[in-house]
């Protein structure tokens, strides 16, 4: 990544699903770019659109329309096989549910990571190591998910989505499932391991109290992006107006 | 590769289902195949120990040793047909025999054969009058070197002087002596087919050699005026009867068992690829290629099918150790235990492919939203 691109930059992004001979668009015209080290909560209802705009952000869905960028490496045109590499390499991802692979370890679930790609061995167990240390798992590294508590299994799940020093990691509810005050120590953790390593964040959340703990919140309705003071973009000419990144 | 393979090592009570079934299908395949091989092996010995090449009938005879008769003549014109090839009589005659010490009706089924060119595992020259060697199938009966045996109604008395191993015709053991004693034992209990002197049933020819088995089967048909029907060894033993029929059965029975092994490792993966659904849409959004994923799958269910073999091939070996011989046609060769090692592990590629559809549509971005 160049030093100074942004962790993200979607400009024009729309995605259309087709329905029947309908078509229902999931995001329209999405303008959005993420500092090096920002982390963004991304806050909106059920059906607002915010899972497809994380899917196109972590190269799992490719736009039908606009250009989305990723470290300063455009994504827009790759095919599913480099997307998969693309996302192997420079994304990391923090489910809301299924997280972990149950039959392995701390470590293991870490080293996934590593055993999808080219292999690194001793490096990427270093790296495991020191991830799992710096998340305060050190003990727990040989114990299977089924013997970690949540806020624990959470603290593996992020440290597999930095095992790739990716570019942009982006949490898919990472509190859901937690009661409210571990639901803020792991946002608190999340905040921190961000900004420590430089490292750009979307965090998705419908917990408003969350919001707090990001740079900055990005609201999304029926598929379109609403700044911090709730003003709803206004359709064609919000591209060259909107303050996109939070510059 | 490696999650598949720590998943077997962590979790094999998932795939003991499929494991205890295929084990089963395993020892079910090497043991239909043992039975086949056994019972061939029964029932075509005594031609497949011949060292000729071609066995010359009459014609008419419809290729049975019974029905056939070669007289002086045709054997005559078969030797001027191959003139540097070897021609030797032969003749067989199916009765019970008596043994010594026991009941007057439990009769021990033999056949006796008279030969002139050696089959393999006899003297070049055959044994002298009323004696033979025996197939060692018979050592079951309680025959050993030096026991007599009365044949037929008639009693004739054969003393066994020898063993020959693999000689077995019709599932009963032989008896090998000269075409002499063949023809006192055929006059003495079977008066009706007595035959004279210079007459056997067939010829056995042992073609130069270079030369071409098939060709000189022609050429001798041919020199006899179409009074012989000469087959190969192979094609004489494919028209025994019954032969070709009892390998058809059990081949569609191996078939049917291994259409049953796809069936089984196909729904077992199928099943198991569908509780992966979510872990597999994890991997995929994580990097995971579908490739590596269905290369799991596939290991798998051949890592499965392996151990199943394993057993299945340990069973085989097993019951051909402890059954007595001759008790239980049954025989294991390499060959076979190789083509139904192929044939199962073919089963797992064919009934784990049928799980590639299902981890090819696995959605990276089901990943994300979490049923939000």
């Amino acid at each position: 990544m160049s030093p100074s691109a942004p962790a993200l930059r979607m400009e024009g992004v729309r995605k259309v699903y087709p329905v029947g001979d309908d078509e229902v668009v999931a995001l329209d015209r999405v303008d959005l770019t993420i500092g090096a080290d920002e982390v963004v909560a991304l806050v909106g209802p059920s059906g607002s659109g915010k899972t497809t705009l994380c899917s196109i952000a972590g190269a799992l869905l490719t736009p039908t329309d606009g250009v989305v960028e990723v470290g300063g490496t455009d994504i827009t045109g790759l095919s599913p096989k480099q997307l998969t590499e693309f996302r192997r390499d420079s994304v990391g991802f923090v489910f809301q549910t299924v997280n972990l692979v149950p039959f392995l370890t701390a470590r293991e679930n870490l080293l996934v990571v590593d055993e999808l790609g080219a292999r690194r061995g001793r490096a990427a167990r270093d790296r495991a190591d020191q991830l799992l240390e710096e998340l305060g798992l050190a003990d727990r590294a040989d114990q299977l998910p089924s013997e970690l508590s949540g806020g624990q299994k959470q603290r593996v799940a992020i440290g597999r989505a930095l095992m790739n020093e990716p570019e942009l990691v982006l949490f898919d509810e990472p509190t859901s499932a937690l009661d409210s005050k571990l639901g803020e120590q792991v946002m608190e953790l999340i905040r921190h391991e961000m900004k420590e390593r430089g490292t750009a964040a979307i965090v998705v959340t419908h917990d408003e109290r969350m919001t707090r703990f990001a740079d900055r919140t990005v609201h999304i309705v029926d598929g379109r992006l609403d700044d911090e003071d709730g003003r709803v973009d206004e359709g064609e000419d919000v591209t060259a107006e909107r303050p996109s990144g939070a510059r | 590769m490696r999650l598949a393979l720590r998943e077997l090592r962590r979790r094999p009570g998932r795939f003991g289902v499929a494991t205890a079934i295929l084990t089963l299908i395993a020892v079910l395949l090497t043991f239909l195949g043992g039975l086949l091989d056994g019972l061939e092996a029964g029932s075509t010995g005594a031609y497949r120990a011949q060292q000729g090449d071609l066995i010359v009938f009459a014609d008419g005879a419809q290729t049975s040793l019974v029905r056939s008769r070669i007289e002086p003549e045709v054997r005559a014109q078969v030797e001027d047909a191959v003139p540097d090839g070897a021609v030797g009589g032969l003749g067989s005659a199916q009765l019970g025999g008596r043994l010594e010490g026991r009941g007057p009706r439990d009769l021990v089924g033999t056949v006796v054969f008279g030969y002139e060119l050696a089959p393999r595992g006899l003297p070049d020259e055959p044994p002298g009058p009323g004696e033979v060697y025996a197939d060692d199938s018979l050592r079951s009966e309680g025959v050993e070197e030096g026991t007599v045996i009365q044949l037929g109604p008639a009693r004739t008395e054969l003393t066994v002087v020898g063993f020959t191993s693999d000689a077995k015709y019709s599932g009963q053991g032989t008896l090998w002596g000269s075409v002499d004693t063949w023809r006192q034992v055929l006059g003495e209990n079977r008066p009706s087919a007595a035959v004279g002197e210079g007459t056997v049933q067939a010829l056995v020819v042992a073609v130069p050699d270079g030369a071409d088995p098939a060709d000189v089967a022609e050429a001798i048909d041919e020199a006899t005026g179409g009074a012989t029907e000469t087959l190969t060894i192979a094609e004489a033993i494919d028209a025994l009867p019954g032969l070709a029929q009892q390998r058809q059965t059990f081949s569609q029975i191996i078939g049917v068992t291994v259409l049953i092994a796809i069936v089984v490792v196909a729904l077992f993966f199928a099943l198991i690829t569908v509780e992966r659904t979510a872990l597999y849409g994890v991997l995929k959004a994580l990097g995971a290629r579908s490739a590596t994923l269905f290369g799991g799958v596939l290991l798998q269910a051949v890592l499965v099918t392996l151990v199943a073999l394993a057993i299945g091939v340990g069973a085989a070996l097993l019951l051909d150790a402890v059954i007595p011989a001759g008790s239980l046609p049954f025989a294991v060769t390499s060959g076979r235990l190789l083509s139904s090692a192929a044939a199962l592990l073919f089963a797992a590629a064919v009934g784990a492919a049928f799980s590639l559809r299902r981890v090819l549509r696995v959605d990276p971005a089901s990943a994300i939203g979490g049923g939000a």
